[in-house]
């Protein structure tokens, strides 16, 4: 049928999936443009590609979620035409998505019996879940509610889900973002023997070492095209990340020697209850940060981040001022806005909603976080001009790109709004900068600038606050990284005494039991 | 072939703009099909609708009377409404404003007091109506009832109030039992800017109100504050704007407008106090903050034209007998329209080919 030459170990075979000329436009937008890809049996497939180069839009085409505008897909060498994710499940496509679509106040059985098309009583499913968490080393508790699991639990709950209709044919969604590295070692156990069993396997990803290790053969996609297909073993991570990129990433420099000053942002055994149920209690956290240092806090999202965020910001007050020093101010009780007029600055982990307003402009975007200080408000009145100007001011010195000189934030691509957002806040010349997933989502150039930023920002003399999930990222830029679990903060160790292995472990939460306060002080 | 909806990345300032157009037009069609079903010449009452009241100075002064206080309302509430609060039941605080302001009027009815008591009765109006909208206000920061049902409930307590007094201690005992005050004294009433004439001070008023909401919305900071808490409330936590305050402030602010539109209305074009002198302003008040896109100007231009459906209205009832209720359906479909078109604010319609043809020449 196909005349595109398959590799070579499949001659004469036909691909399980095939995509030929697979496009997909929104609008003048070409997310997908003519993409071929051959999938085959007992094969693990990377899918690599920046945010943006086009993974999900091709995924979301064969879990038939969305239809291609052109091309077409074959299945086992026919022609396949999807209305709709059941179909692909009929046939044997399982996907397992970065953001789980979970139920939290049901219980793990109950998740599993609403995401499968069957008939079968649900006491037989339950049974057979059982059965199939167990033959894959995928423990988990059927009666459990989902609230109570960690998100390594979770994701299980999601890849059992996929498993029990049996298919040929799996997709995961970035399945490591949310894993510690140990975590991720298991996952790739399952994944090994998954293949093993016949099924293929379309793994998606940015991170190199992990495909390198992990899969057979890995597509490529930049900026919706397919660069190549090739075998990542024999590829070097350096060109692999050139053909992800298009050209060689900058590397970030740091200045040769900071000068580590005064005490700028202290915590002091913070304890906090949740606003909500679901939210992650905060337990005797301690902290200290000095001028010309950044602090990287490492962990897997959800164990606290967020209220540790929300308690530095002011967002959510503190009744005990004592709790949170800004620059030898007790400054526990204030506002968000009070304690930015000591000098702190915060950058908020989602960017649309929570960042910026997303269908408002970008001067009211810098005049959201901008009023507090300098002069963009005089007696109540706006100074429109002033707003302007922290508009062109933010990008010229940090690169954004904009259709026009004032747009409305969501217009932003997420690279280009991140810098924005991180720039309105440097460009404040903060003392203290408390930052959430800086380069989350953001492709690999304007995380290099960002990152180049928070070091030249600290450089200045200001004490940064990073929390990343970003193992590399937190080596690359802080001197110190401690590990939050569970509501709890490790001790910070220097970055070059934080091996992988080490941070795994405490992401993992062993190594917290025996201490009752756990201190991210200096040593 | 399908017709879908579709995402925009940036928001059409064009389509916002024509957007009251079009539900306008949608409208007009719509009540074509209704006249005609009706028996009616459609032409002719349109024209009885939206021509014959503009062609005499009467009908002009009459439609500039009855849009002052759909305007004032209708402004109060788009405060209300940017922040993402849903007051309802301006027609309530409208009333209670028209009584407290009354209660002066009444006391002073015959005595000498001064001009100081028209100045005191607009006061004590809007103090009213503001402190009325702080039930369903604080009711919703404080427990977190939904101000959508208690405002409205509150509008028949405040219509059953009304009625009692008037049927009760405040009926004009000169008044042959007909429920309603005495007439207002000349220094309880509101002035009229031309002799003989029916348009008010109130108008004078209202543009005030427009231009000093315009003014707030588009140049303060607190104006900022109303926008992001409704427009992204996260974020307004995130820039230190206090969403709780701003609730009890803006339906502070349209409490106190509604109030104060209601004793204008009492104490000017209507003359004293009466049972069923609102016909549904505060109602017709959140179509006109609609239809005129929750901007002050643009509510003004909003509240002249569905004060020329009520004067229209009223106009096709002599003329052709068409019941006065159509007024009522002709503004229900507008709000309706208005709410649709809407959408392509953020959307545009696309018309795509739903057959999922292979292109030729890849096998």
């Amino acid at each position: 049928m196909s005349e595109s030459t398959p590799a070579s170990p499949h001659l004469g075979e036909t691909p399980l999936l095939q995509t030929i000329g697979l496009t997909k436009r929104y609008g003048t937008f070409l997310a997908n443009d003519s993409i071929d890809i051959d999938i085959w049996p007992k094969e693990i497939h990377a899918l690599l590609g920046e945010n943006g180069a086009g993974k999900s839009t091709l995924v979301k085409a064969i879990y038939g979620l969305i239809q291609p505008s052109e091309g077409e897909m074959r299945w086992e060498g026919r022609k396949m035409v999807l209305s709709g994710p059941s179909e692909a499940r009929a046939r044997g496509i399982g996907m397992v998505f970065q953001h789980f679509s979970l139920f939290d106040n049901l219980t793990v059985a109950e998740n599993v019996a609403l995401g499968l098309d069957g008939r079968e009583p649900f006491r037989d499913m339950s049974a057979r879940l059982d059965q199939v968490s167990r033959l894959y080393g995928l423990p988990l508790d059927p009666r459990r509610e989902v609230w109570q699991l960690s998100v390594g639990e979770r994701q299980r709950i999601e890849i059992v889900r996929a498993l029990m209709q049996n298919p040929k044919f799996l997709i995961l969604d970035e399945p490591t973002a949310v894993l510690t590295p140990q975590e991720a070692d298991q996952l790739f156990i399952v994944l090994e023997r998954l293949k093993a069993e016949g099924r293929a396997i379309l793994y998606i990803s940015h991170k190199l070492d992990e495909v390198k290790r992990l899969c057979d053969t890995a597509t490529i996609l930049r900026g919706g095209r397919k660069v190549a297909t090739c075998n990542p073993r024999v590829e070097t991570a350096t060109s692999l990340a050139r053909m992800m990129v298009g050209t060689d990433i900058r590397q970030v420099k740091a200045a040769p020697a900071r000068k580590i000053t005064v005490p700028r942002l202290v915590v002091n055994d913070l304890c906090l209850t949740p606003d909500d149920s679901h939210g992650v209690r905060l337990n005797n956290i301690s902290l200290e940060i000095r001028g010309g240092e950044i602090l990287g806090i490492a962990g897997v999202a959800g164990n606290g981040q967020d209220e540790l965020f929300a308690a530095l910001s002011g967002e959510r007050r503190l009744q005990d001022p004592g709790k949170v020093v800004i620059d030898g101010h007790a400054a526990g009780h204030l506002s968000i806005t009070q304690r930015r007029r000591l000098g702190a600055a915060f950058v908020p982990e989602e960017r649309l909603g929570h960042g910026t307003a997303p269908r408002m402009k970008l001067s009211e975007n810098a005049l959201l976080t901008g009023h507090a200080a300098g002069d963009m408000v005089r007696r109540g009145f706006i100074n429109a001009l002033a707003t302007l100007k922290a508009v062109d001011h933010a990008t010229d010195a940090f690169d954004v790109r904009k259709a026009k000189r004032d747009p409305e934030a969501a217009s932003l691509s997420g690279g280009n709004l991140q810098k924005f957002i991180v720039g309105r806040e440097i460009l404040r010349s903060p003392g203290v900068l408390v930052v959430n997933q800086p380069t989350w989502g953001v492709d690999a150039g304007a995380a290099a600038l960002i990152r180049q930023a928070l070091l030249d920002l600290a450089a200045s003399g200001a004490a940064v606050l990073v929390t990343s999930q970003d193992l590399d990222e937190l080596a690359e830029i802080a001197d110190r990284v401690a590990v939050m679990f569970h509501g709890r903060l490790s001790q910070a160790m220097p970055t070059e005494e934080a091996t992988r292995e080490k941070l795994g472990l405490l992401m993992g939460g062993s190594g917290f039991e025996r201490k009752e306060a756990a201190h991210a002080a200096h040593p | 072939m399908q017709l879908i909806l579709e995402k925009r990345t940036e928001r059409s300032g064009t389509i916002a703009l024509i957007s009251p157009l079009i539900a306008i037009g949608m409208t007009i069609v719509t009540m074509v099909i209704l006249f005609a079903i009706l028996g009616k010449n459609p032409l002719l009452a349109l024209w009885a609708y939206f021509i014959d009241p503009l062609t005499d100075g009467y009908s002009l002064q009459e439609i500039a009377v009855k849009a002052t206080p759909l305007v004032m309302i209708a402004v109060g509430l788009s405060l209300c409404y940017l922040a993402n609060v849903w007051n309802i039941g301006a027609e309530g605080q409208f009333l209670v404003g028209a009584v407290a302001g009354s209660w002066l009027a009444v006391k002073t009815n015959g005595t000498d007091a001064g001009p100081w008591v028209l100045p005191a009765m607009l006061v004590l109006g809007a103090a009213a109506g503001a402190l009325y909208a702080m039930i369903p206000a604080v009711c919703r920061v404080r427990f977190g009832a939904s101000e959508i049902l208690t405002s409205l409930m509150l509008v028949y307590v405040a219509d059953l109030f009304l009625d009692y007094l008037v049927r009760g201690p405040w009926r004009d005992p000169a008044g042959f039992n007909f429920p309603t005050t005495a007439e207002f004294d000349p220094v309880a009433t509101v002035p009229v800017l031309i002799e003989g004439g029916r348009l008010h001070l109130g108008a004078i008023i209202t543009l005030i109100v427009v231009a000093a909401v315009a003014i707030l919305l588009g140049r303060t900071i607190k104006g900022f504050e109303i926008r992001v808490v409704g427009a992204a409330p996260r974020a307004a936590r995130f820039g230190g704007f206090n969403s709780k305050q701003l609730i009890l402030l803006t339906f502070a602010i349209s409490g106190a407008l509604a109030g104060l539109a209601g004793i204008i209305e009492v104490a000017g074009p209507v003359g004293h106090l009466q049972p069923g002198f609102s016909p549904g302003y505060g109602f017709t008040a959140i179509i006109v903050a609609f239809l005129g896109r929750l901007n002050p100007v643009g509510i003004l231009i909003a509240g002249l034209f569905l004060a020329l459906t009520f004067i229209g209205g009223e106009q096709a009832q002599i003329a052709m007998k068409i019941p006065l209720d159509v007024t009522k359906v002709f503004q229900g479909i507008l709000l309706f329209y208005v709410l649709a078109s809407d959408s392509l604010i953020l959307y545009r319609i696309r018309l795509v080919s739903t057959s999922r043809q292979v292109p030729r020449g890849t096998a």
